[in-house]
């Protein structure tokens, strides 16, 4: 999708990948579960999976797309999870089906968490990276202590969730599977539309996306409330597989984890948001059994490193030879050269850009070795 | 009377964690999210070496311990990222917070371990019975504060990290080796941690890997609250988040939701005031 004119293009394979991967994910689910091959573990796993991609893969839009750092995806799940599950408890009586409950409970979950996404999303219109971390670090804080002192869900010992998919059917895991599918050919026509650019822009140089006309502003709470209404979907998915719902669940830490997952996939690639979140939720999975006590911190390290090591990789200035010469772009969400970058104007050679900007502008805009002034480098990030 | 005392001590210990957090964001323009952290490694330090030593030289071995761990951090993890986006320093610093507790982890365990300190009593003042380590906190946070303010204003090295804070490119014409400054700047935030660790041993005497978490957001809200950057700001929002959490916990109605309360503080500040209660607007240049 570096390319404008894709529109015009005719089908290529890496701009319809990940659809292809949930389809594919989707009918093998499907063919499996009709010949019983799964066995119990196997479907709680699969639903791990799917809850995990959504999250994953929403994450990555504020992430890796508009480029804002939200610490509290956890939180927004957990509204969603709570919201939701609350109100299937009651839907459970009134309605037969429950494939409808679960339909219209991740309705109402979703939109919930997003209308927090919209409360939390307004000081993301004034404040910068670091503060609006912050702010939804705080959020997610304050959700997980309200769930947790309120009478009505349980309080602290948990939301118990009514069971109405029985765990030897693979109900849910098929419903979970179609809504990752769902997720991802949503997300996939976003970043690929007009809008995906104008949020891609606001990431490169805000600024430059304001004097293009681009109403910031709007984009950034519109991939907010987008990526909380999915956070609460998957949220609403959890919570009819594990009973009961915890606060204690979505800690920071989670929040944390999910973002070791797009670290790790890449920041801006949804094919690799999709392989990291089941990679990562299925080494949890398999572990989860063997790395108790002290080795648990074994999670913790690898995560750090994780962490560490691909954001260091990918922006320090000492591994750009390294990275060329191994060429892992294809692996790791940027699919160009930095060399690329410093043909902008406006000093940003910081984040690596998927739209070329001499094309948006159809303007050459190309001065030859421009080096960036120091002072305004600086002036430009506070 | 006590709660506010309480609060105040609480309040100073915040503080002293909030400068560490604004002087680095003020001067390398980084939110160190690891800095909680390193008040756990200050924290084992002490419960290690008090273990065969006396109090004094634990605390010694703490400060340089922390400042050792806050440089270190600093060349290895963040000084490669010096003109990376804001974003990619932050996931980093959140992965160095998460290293140093996967090691704590390792090595001690996850289980909080109590730890002995000497009983310290209490005093009596007016008609108020005031423990001692209210009053050492208090004390001792005022003289640090003041010490930094002081250090910051008046000496050539504190003044060339105000010029660095200011203006990175010309501090650096001018003659200041930015590198030498933020480095100092981490083991200054890294030391008063250490100092901050201590304060907190003396309120709750455990230590366990995850004893810097929490005391290290919150430390971050009131720098937020108070205006990251600004040194008197940090104080003051360390302060009203230390008196906010006592008074909160000492009504039983709102004992629960202290958390929330505190973090809903923050964002009202953030939504009311963005740049805190002492910060200074900067304009936005392209």
């Amino acid at each position: 999708m570096g390319n404008l004119k894709t529109k015009r293009s005719s089908f290529k394979l890496h701009h319809h990948i990940n659809w292809i991967i949930a389809a594919v994910a989707l009918v093998l689910v499907v063919i499996l579960s009709f010949a019983d091959a799964l066995g119990r573990s196997d479907v709680s796993l699969l639903n791990r999976v799917a809850y995990s991609i959504i999250l994953a893969v929403s994450l990555n839009l504020v992430v890796g797309f508009l480029g804002e750092l939200s610490l509290g995806h956890a939180g927004f799940m957990c509204v969603g999870a709570y919201i939701g599950c609350y109100i299937a408890n009651y839907l459970n009586s009134v309605i037969d089906s429950p494939v409808l409950v679960l339909i219209i409970t991740m309705f109402v979950g979703g939109l919930v968490a997003a209308f927090f996404g919209f409360i939390i999303g307004l000081p993301a219109l004034r404040l910068k990276g670091d503060y609006l971390a912050i702010a939804t670090l705080a959020f997610g804080e304050i959700v997980r202590n309200i769930f947790k002192n309120l009478p009505y869900f349980g309080g602290a010992k948990g939301l118990i969730v009514n069971k109405i998919f029985s765990s030897t059917k693979p109900t849910l895991l098929i419903i979970s599977f179609i809504v990752v599918l769902i997720t991802l050919v949503v997300t996939q026509n976003l970043i690929r539309s007009k809008h995906g650019r104008a949020i891609t822009a606001i990431r490169d140089n805000e600024i430059a996306a304001k004097a293009m006309g681009i109403n910031v502003t709007y984009y950034k709470l519109f991939v907010f409330v987008f990526a909380a209404f999915f956070a609460g979907v998957a949220g609403v998915l959890y919570g009819h597989q594990t009973t009961p719902v915890m606060y204690s669940f979505f800690s920071y830490n989670y929040s944390i984890e999910i973002l070791v997952m797009v670290v790790l996939g890449g920041m801006g690639n949804i094919t690799g948001s999709i392989l990291a979140a089941t990679l990562i939720t299925y080494v949890n999975f398999v572990l989860q059994n063997e790395l108790t006590g002290n080795l648990a911190a074994l999670k913790l390290l690898i995560y750090a490193i994780i962490l560490i090591v691909v954001v260091l990789f990918n922006n320090a200035p000492v591994f750009r030879p390294i990275k060329e010469k191994l060429n892992f772009r294809r692996l790791f969400g940027r699919k160009h050269s930095p060399e690329r970058i410093k043909d902008d104007a406006a000093a940003w050679d910081r984040v690596p850009t998927k739209i070329q900007m001499d094309e948006l502008l159809s303007v050459d805009v190309t001065p030859t070795n421009y080096e960036p002034d120091k002072g305004l480098k600086d002036g430009g990030d506070d | 009377m006590s709660t506010i005392l309480d609060g105040l001590s609480l309040g100073a210990i915040y503080a002293l964690i909030a400068l560490g957090y604004t002087m680095v964001y003020g001067i390398a323009k980084m939110l160190n999210f690891a800095h909680g952290d390193i008040i756990m490694v200050g924290a084992y330090a002490i419960f290690v070496t008090l273990a065969s030593t006396n109090l004094l030289l634990a605390l010694v071995v703490s400060i340089l311990l922390c400042a050792v761990t806050g440089v270190v951090v600093e060349k290895l993890a963040y000084k490669p990222l010096r003109s990376a986006s804001p974003l990619a320093v932050l996931i980093t610093a959140i992965g160095v917070s998460y290293f140093l507790q996967g090691t704590a982890q390792l090595i001690f365990g996850s289980k909080s371990q109590p730890i002995t300190l000497p009983s310290l009593g209490s005093i009596q003042i007016g008609n108020f019975q005031v423990e001692l380590r209210t009053v050492i906190t208090l004390g001792v946070g005022a003289l640090l504060m003041v010490g930094l303010t002081l250090f910051v204003k008046c000496t050539r090295t504190g003044r060339a990290m105000l010029a660095v804070s200011e203006d990175k490119g010309a501090a650096q014409l001018m003659g200041v080796n930015v590198n030498r400054i933020i480095m100092i700047t981490f083991a200054i935030g890294s030391t008063l941690a250490a100092c901050a660790s201590f304060f907190y041993l003396l309120q709750i005497p455990s230590v366990s890997p995850t004893l810097g978490a929490m005391p290290g957001i919150k430390a971050f809200a009131a720098a937020v609250i108070g205006g990251i950057g600004s040194i008197p700001g940090a104080m003051v929002g360390g302060v009203l988040l230390g008196l906010v959490e006592k008074i909160c916990t000492s009504i039983p109605v709102l004992n629960p939701y202290t958390t929330a309360i505190e973090f809903g503080l923050l964002i009202v500040i953030l939504l009311v005031r963005p740049i805190g209660l002492l910060g200074v607007r900067r304009r936005e240049k392209v």
